[in-house]
């Protein structure tokens, strides 16, 4: 006898996210999922609109990395609530290493809640976590070769942020080949910024507004 | 990419599947995956020997069904395999062509049970 299942195999994360978004909305936090490889500019992103966002909106954080607190030391000298999940190895984070980090985390209505996942261009693009918007950082000085390269981490995503832009030219960054690529994968918006300088930092920060305003409608 | 993990899950969708249809054993798992879900099938297979082993679907077939990561041409209809840099459309030219999202799916589509 053949009985239909038509279930996804990683239904059991899912269901732990969906719980994860029930918390956010209840409590009125906006979740952005953070990918991106080692080095490719999380944290300074992070670091450099929890500045943008200083006086206007609470923002927490959640690091995920293999080991170190590095990142969390990092973030929480400018006095943001931040929680560090060391995985131990495992490559990305799943939904319920996030439902275990919310709870050590002081959350408050309006929050801007970045969870930067573990460095990986593959795995973590597999594991919903219960965000609202999902990123991905590059680094111009990764190449511009990613999107063909690593095609699921470009497709089902909000928004890609090419950052390194000041470096851009020094290492050959193929601006419309990485863009065609992006473009056979995603809809998601494109925003170039440098986080040394900080062009383009405005452009990413209006758009987060822009995307948590809807999210919260 | 953790299919250690992944085959668990897949022995207890179809055990509990075929639970709830009140059936014994598992004849056939009917497995899905995309391209895109960075699945390797060896790998599965492979820790499927080991957990299936002592569960309903101990002697169960494995059957995996690929879905191919392929762009689609929206002018001309032509499916493109992912490969290299250049995603025009090898026929018509068109540079917008789009990956079928299709290739993302992982799942479980059917089991064959014996009562």
């Amino acid at each position: 006898m053949k009985v239909e299942v038509l279930e996804r195999v990683l239904s059991a994360n899912d269901r732990l996210a969906a719980e994860n978004r029930g918390y956010f909305d209840a409590h009125g936090v906006t979740a952005v999922n953070l990918m991106g490889s080692p080095g490719a500019g999380k944290t300074s992103l992070i670091l450099r609109t929890i500045e943008a966002f200083r006086g206007i909106r609470p923002v927490g954080v959640i690091e995920g990395d293999i080991a170190s607190s590095i990142d969390a030391d990092d973030v929480g000298r400018t006095g943001t609530p931040v929680v560090q999940i060391n995985t131990g190895g495992t490559c990305h984070l799943d939904a319920n290493m996030v439902s275990e980090a919310v709870a050590r985390l002081d959350t408050c209505p309006g929050m801007l809640l970045f969870i930067e996942n573990v460095g990986n261009l593959v795995c973590p693009a597999s594991y919903i976590l219960g965000e609202h918007i999902r990123a991905v950082v590059l680094g111009a000085t990764e190449g511009s070769d990613k999107p063909y390269k690593y095609p699921r981490m470009f497709t089902d995503i909000d928004v890609v942020v090419v950052g390194k832009l000041d470096l851009a030219t020094a290492v050959d960054f193929e601006r419309d080949e990485f863009i065609s690529g992006v473009r056979a994968l995603t809809d998601a918006d494109v925003i170039e910024v440098s986080c040394r300088t900080g062009e383009g930092i405005d452009k990413w920060v209006g758009w987060l507004k822009r995307w948590s305003e809807r999210v919260n409608a | 990419m953790h299919e250690y993990g992944i085959t668990r899950d897949v022995i207890a969708i179809a055990c509990d599947a075929a639970g709830k249809a009140g059936a014994v054993r598992v004849a056939r798992i009917n497995l899905v995956i995309g391209d895109l879900a960075s699945v390797v099938d060896d790998c599965v297979r492979f820790y499927f020997e080991i957990l299936a082993e002592g569960t309903m679907a101990g002697a169960a077939e494995l059957a995996i069904t690929r879905i191919p990561a392929e762009l689609v041409c929206p002018e001309c209809g032509e499916r493109i395999p992912l490969r290299g840099r250049n995603w025009d459309c090898p026929v018509c030219g068109c540079n917008r062509c789009r990956v079928d999202s299709r290739a993302r799916q992982f799942y479980v589509e059917s089991v064959e049970v014996e009562s």
